[in-house]
């Protein structure tokens, strides 16, 4: 089968786990890995995995994009960087996943809102980790019935957060709130994140509360948010209800765990997880849609 | 213990600690008129937010009569002589608010983090500085950790521009030597015109010696609460410190007799339940957990039929910090649900 050509910018560790669950894809095919250290381990590994590597940035990577037929790039490095990388790749007709935050295409949250996006977006963004956890949850209320307010706490290990999350923690609660609200539907929404250090690591826990506008449906509630679960577990097996809907008045409260599938992050990384595997499951979702749009034309 | 000469500065959390005992509904009327007692008795500051800081209001940590902006600014401009403190948690507070809580009026900010988190608050006690705001660093669940790292983490904060940094017993967990081991060592290393605070909560009666280790040790700033009112047992009771202060002959600049006209007069009286080391906050110490957790816990055993100290000692045993509020609910349905289990088989 015909499969869309991928290129991965940014050899880290979230490019590093996308890379093998790109290369599972029936539908993808990663094909290039852009780094900027020569001597990285991550380049390294991508060239035992079977990858082209170029240590020189997205610039090594632009002369041959037309050649290897390189249809969407992931960008997992930073913000700074970001929309220089994704201006770079559109020029040459490649559609950008974000994974950084800095949030210049439209939030994406594949269960969600994939379906509606607008024919012809070259970027789309990833949001966070606590944001592809948790909107599924708001966005399974909404569906049933208006929320007033959405209000999510991820609560993620000290491990699996890096210098990056950690020296702009404000831009994960300004941007989940700000996805909450735009993609899970609620008229008002917050974000509150925890940084737990202990050992052994803890899997990811989100919760989220829900404030309907009127009394809620418990049965069509429950039954969506069941539905959308089932959602999240295609790409996110590890994606797990704890407890809950929890229904007090107006209140609806689910207690979510994310663990991850280990593919290069460990399994207690599920906030990590979530995010390469949302990316993952984005492009796929976009990569039908190339490939079908292409046997037609 | 000889600190007679010495000076230290007091602050006052019975509203914004005492928040968590109120369920965060302290009326205007109420923060105005205790405000207003505690500068006229001297106290120098006064700590006002939500009790989980600025942006606390939630579904998760309850939400207030008024909002951080209707507090600060109905009792800043009463003040004659006290500044008023605000409280910033990264990871629930942005900059956004910080920056209001300056607008306002707002002297001293205090950026806290779990005691092993220090680097996400870089943003927030960077800005405070730049503002020329007296910029607190606040290291909770202290207990948690060596002296040796809590001392690392101090030095994160102090390198990001706090020039105050406390150690924090969130859980009451503490007893006077390991106080005084960590107070010591942040003194012998951090910059000398840094100054050094200790927060305390009674949960194990030690909040008074453990406030004078602490100052014997090297700290010049103590929290206190009038009357005590803050979360779990609550904080050290200030009008009681003053008065082993005013023994001691420490200089404290507060006056004895108004100080407990306001404990009794006024605070005491808006206490939805008695301030003490009832069972379940004698387990929060014991078991070094936080100490907001309390009122949360005991309405888990109220809807799920857990005892809260059972909840409160699993919570223990997971190793959750402050912020964790949605893990009480979730542990006693998990809870209820093995009991029901082994209790079936």
């Amino acid at each position: 089968m015909n499969k869309i050509k991928c290129a991965l910018i940014g050899s880290g560790n979230i490019g590093t786990d996308l890379m093998y669950k790109l290369q599972r894809s029936e539908i993808l095919e990663p094909v290039w890995m852009v780094g900027i250290d020569p001597d990285s381990e991550g380049l390294a590994r991508a060239r035992e995995a079977g990858l082209k590597t170029t240590a020189e940035g997205v610039d090594g990577l632009l002369p041959h994009i037309e050649a290897d037929d390189i249809r969407i790039a992931f960008d997992a490095t930073s913000a700074y960087v970001h929309a220089d990388n994704s201006r770079k790749v559109n020029e040459l007709g490649v559609l950008m996943i974000d994974l950084t935050p800095a949030a210049i295409g439209p939030y994406c949250v594949p269960p969600v809102n994939l379906d509606g996006l607008k024919p012809g977006t070259m970027n789309v963004n990833m949001v966070t980790c606590g944001g592809q956890a948790t909107i599924p949850m708001v966005a399974a209320v909404s569906r049933v019935q208006a929320v007033e307010y959405a209000e999510i706490v991820a609560t993620v290990s000290s491990k699996s957060v890096g210098p990056g999350t950690r020296q702009n923690i404000d831009e994960f609660t300004r941007t989940t709130a700000g996805a909450v609200e735009q993609v899970g539907g609620a008229d008002k929404g917050k974000a509150i994140i925890v940084i737990n250090p202990a050992e052994p690591p803890l899997l990811m826990r989100d919760t989220i509360h829900c404030l309907t506008e009127d009394t809620p449906d418990q049965q069509a509630i429950t039954e969506s948010i069941h539905a959308m679960i089932a959602e999240v577990q295609r790409y996110v097996p590890g994606y797990k209800l704890k407890n809950g809907p929890v229904f007090d008045g107006r209140k609806v409260s689910v207690f979510l765990e994310v663990k991850g599938l280990g593919d290069y992050l460990p399994t207690y990384a599920g906030n990590l997880d979530i995010m390469t595997a949302s990316a993952a499951r984005t492009a796929e979702m976009l990569a039908d849609t190339m490939l079908g749009s292409s046997t037609q034309g | 213990m000889d600190l007679k000469g010495r000076t230290v500065k007091l602050h006052d959390m019975s509203l914004r600690d005492g928040m968590h005992a109120k369920r965060h509904q302290i009326s205007l009327k109420e923060m105005v008129d205790i405000a207003t007692g505690l500068d006229k008795a001297g106290v120098p500051l006064i700590e006002v937010t939500h009790g989980d800081g600025l942006g606390g209001a939630s579904l998760n940590y309850g939400f207030p009569a008024h909002s951080d902006e209707e507090y600060l600014s109905a009792v800043i401009p009463q003040m004659t002589q006290a500044k008023i403190s605000a409280l910033l948690l990264p990871g629930i507070g942005t900059v956004d608010h910080l920056r209001m809580a300056h607008d306002l009026g707002v002297n001293t900010i205090r950026v806290a983090t779990h005691c092993t988190e220090a680097d996400v608050s870089g943003q927030h006690i960077g800005l405070a500085r730049e503002l020329g705001m007296d910029t607190v660093g606040f290291l909770m669940m202290a207990h948690m950790i060596t002296p040796e790292k809590l001392l690392e983490q101090a030095k994160l904060m102090e390198s990001y521009g706090a020039n105050c940094i406390y150690c924090t017993d969130s859980a009451g967990y503490m007893l006077p030597q390991d106080v005084t081991d960590r107070i010591s060592l942040l003194r012998q290393h951090l910059k000398p015109d840094t100054e050094i605070g200790f927060h305390g909560h009674h949960n194990l009666g030690m909040s008074i010696p453990n406030s004078l280790a602490a100052m014997a040790a090297g700290a010049n700033r103590i929290d206190g609460s009038v009357a005590g009112l803050g979360a779990g047992a609550g904080n050290t009771p200030l009008e009681v410190f003053v008065a082993v202060l005013e023994r001691m002959q420490v200089n404290h600049g507060i006056d004895l007799y108004g100080i407990m006209d306001v404990a009794e007069d006024l605070v005491v009286p808006m206490m939805e339940q008695p301030i003490r080391i009832d069972r379940d906050a004698l387990t929060l110490g014991y078991a070094g957990v936080y100490s907001s957790f309390l009122l949360f816990a005991q309405r888990a055993e109220k809807k799920y039929g857990v005892p809260a100290r059972d909840i409160l000692l699993e919570l223990g045993r997971r190793g959750t910090v402050g912020g964790q509020e949605d893990m009480i609910d979730d542990t006693a349905m998990t809870m209820a649900r093995e009991r029901q289990q082994v209790s079936q088989s």
